[in-house]
């Protein structure tokens, strides 16, 4: 499978990067290259093998459904670009 | 007292438990160090020196008490990738611009509960994406080994000098350093390059595809990716979760030992944490390999390989057969599809982790017209190429009507890649001794590496299945190419058996000896 301009603008937009002209052309060359790579996996028989879900097998860690962490929004919005009483300022987005 | 910087972490140790040094002066030595050869190497992004002299304090008080931890006193550098508190933690990216942390990673809180002193932050490829260290937003790290050539230099019969020296003639060879800056290897290059010049007395490194052994066999230093759940991840900045484990890089195999039984814990705060206690690790050094069966994979042996790598894994085998192991022939089928696979499987699994960099909770934040503008812009201007580049093909491989083509078969590969030495294992071998990387290290913006970032992925082939098994896998230096630049050997083991590769390490380390590089810095 190899992509195009078209389809390689489509992803950026979904991967949320903006893309110039140039940036979508020079892109769509070096995701074919690898995808041109990875299609050596469909020469392997994999029919009866399942997927690999965990590397180790183990069962899945439970904890207690009890509050263990919290009360520090300060700290959290800390490293934020804007913020105003601990919120989180964006552009806004519903008028 | 010589240079301090030259005593290796368990030198160190005890000449602190016996006051011959203290960790103040060791601190010193290395600050000074760093700041003298950093301008030219540039393996720290940041020095945390009023830190380091701090936690120095601290260690000689307890020291002088006879209450010091395992590591106490010993100044370690910390790849940027771990969270520390209050300290630049920024994955080498742009995207990360200002980060400080309020928490501290669960690796290096183990190291510094053992007494183990910061020095700074280590260079990386940015998000740990990349074989080279050319990807960080701080610039390349350099390698402190540089190519040489051997002269004969014939001498003449007679030579009446300035100070009347009569030499007796004959020829000797004199090793003659190029110029040309070489990559230490990637992600980890800062970790790398910092062991390896003397910058810190060991290092903490994370490995997706070979990011700890292939910088630790590009630099003669040893590194290990320790079974994927033995360190936790919790507070390392994410690349590929089912894929990342933190280890250490050091200069010795003993070295080794010593940081990761500080490193690995059992850590409620990650899943994946496995819940066995962490072994002595040391213990397993000296011990003997006698009747151990070890496998050579004939899959390793691949096309366009230089002759030195394939000498230097006939010398590995032969040193193992000395000392007493049995040497057997093994197949691992799947290993061709080992890197395809990871180059769907990491990008998948990145491009879902790092669509938190949204401008809005930390880092950088490009102003947009509206909030999805905000986005694009600030991920436009804070990732780099290769970043971009691995999101873009993850958004691919996971976008509606290809999980299937992509995403799955590539897991399937993975369990059959498993399987392989899962295989091997049961017939009874205990470890797979293999080439670490399929050359010595190359230029800094190498032309062909740059042309195709296939050709830079090809640099993980030997380690990926690895990562991919979930298994331990260490690099132990094993000798110098013609042009004296180090190559390594790389031991997998059964998951959890990280005391049979450190076993097994020694002993090539053993007969290979050490490396150190030319100080030209």
């Amino acid at each position: 499978m190899s992509v195009d301009v078209k389809t390689v603008k489509r992803v950026a937009r979904l991967a949320r990067i903006a893309v110039s002209e140039e940036d979508a052309e020079r892109m769509t060359g070096e995701l074919n290259a690898i995808l041109g790579f990875v299609e050596q996996l469909n020469e392997v028989d994999v029919s009866g093998v399942e997927p690999m879900t965990s590397v180790i097998p183990m069962e899945m860690k439970k904890r207690p459904d009890v509050v263990t962490d919290g009360s520090k929004a300060a700290d959290i919005v800390a490293n934020a670009p804007a913020t105003e009483e601990n919120f989180f300022l964006v552009p806004k987005v519903v008028e | 007292m010589s240079d301090l910087t030259h005593l290796t972490i368990s030198q160190a140790r005890a000449m602190l438990r016996t006051k011959e040094i203290t960790a103040t002066e060791i601190t010193e030595a290395y600050l000074q160090a760093i700041e003298r050869a950093n301008p030219a190497l540039n393996a720290y992004v940041v020095v945390t020196d009023d830190k380091a002299r701090d936690m120095a304090r601290a260690s000689d008080a307890k020291l002088a008490k006879g209450e010091g931890g395992a590591l106490e006193g010993i100044p370690l550098g910390i790849k940027d990738l771990f969270g520390t508190e209050g300290i630049h933690t920024q994955a080498c990216s742009h995207v990360l611009d200002g980060f400080k942390p309020h928490y501290e990673s669960t690796v290096t809180a183990n190291l510094w509960a053992d007494g183990a002193v910061m020095l700074g932050k280590l260079n990386m490829d940015e998000f740990a994406m990349g074989s080279s260290n050319e990807t960080s937003y701080y610039g390349p790290v350099v390698n402190p080994w540089r190519r040489s050539r051997l002269d004969t230099v014939v001498m003449p019969t007679t030579h009446q000098g300035d100070g009347g020296f009569v030499s007796a003639g004959g020829t000797r060879t004199a090793r003659t350093l190029d110029n040309a800056q070489l990559v230490p290897g990637g992600s980890s290059g800062g970790s790398a390059s910092a062991v390896s010049a003397l910058l810190c007395a060991g290092a903490t490194a994370t490995d997706t595809g070979g990011s700890i052994r292939q910088p630790a066999a590009f630099t003669g230093t040893v590194g290990i990716k320790p079974t994927y759940g033995r360190c936790s991840r919790w507070g390392i900045v994410a690349f590929a979760s089912s894929l990342d484990q933190a280890g250490p890089i050091a200069r010795d195999v003993r070295d080794a030992a010593i940081l990761l039984k500080s490193m690995a814990s059992v850590d409620p705060k990650d899943t994946t944490s496995v819940d066995r206690p962490v072994p002595d690790y040391e213990a397993a050094i000296g011990k003997p390999i006698k009747g151990m069966k070890v496998g050579i994979p004939r899959e390793y042996r691949v096309d366009g390989m230089p002759e030195e790598i394939e000498a230097l894994w006939q010398k590995g085998i032969a040193w193992l057969k000395d000392a007493g192991a049995e040497i057997v022939d093994i197949s691992l089928p799947h290993t061709k599809y080992a890197l395809p696979a990871y180059y769907i499987v990491a990008p998948a699994e990145a491009s879902s982790n790092l669509a938190r960099y949204d401008g809005v909770r930390y880092g950088l934040r490009v102003p947009g017209k509206d909030i999805v503008d905000m986005y694009e812009k600030t991920r436009a201007a804070g990732f780099g190429r290769e970043v971009k580049r691995r999101i873009m093909i993850g958004t691919y491989v996971l976008s509606a009507g290809y999980y299937d083509a992509y995403y799955l078969q590539a897991q399937k590969v993975r369990n059959l890649i498993k399987r392989d030495f899962e295989n091997a294992f049961a017939a009874g071998v205990d470890v797979i001794l293999t080439p670490a990387t399929p050359s010595a290290a190359f230029g800094i913006a190498d032309e062909d590496m740059a042309a195709d970032p296939v050709k830079m992925y090809l640099n993980d082939i030997f380690t990926v299945t690895v990562n991919m098994a979930g298994l331990p896998g260490i690099a132990v230096p094993a000798g110098l190419d013609a042009k004296g630049l180090p190559l390594g050997l790389q031991l997998i083991g059964r998951p959890f058996d990280e005391e049979t590769l450190f076993q097994t390490a020694h002993v090539i380390e053993q007969a290979a000896g050490t490396f150190q590089p030319e100080k030209w810095w």
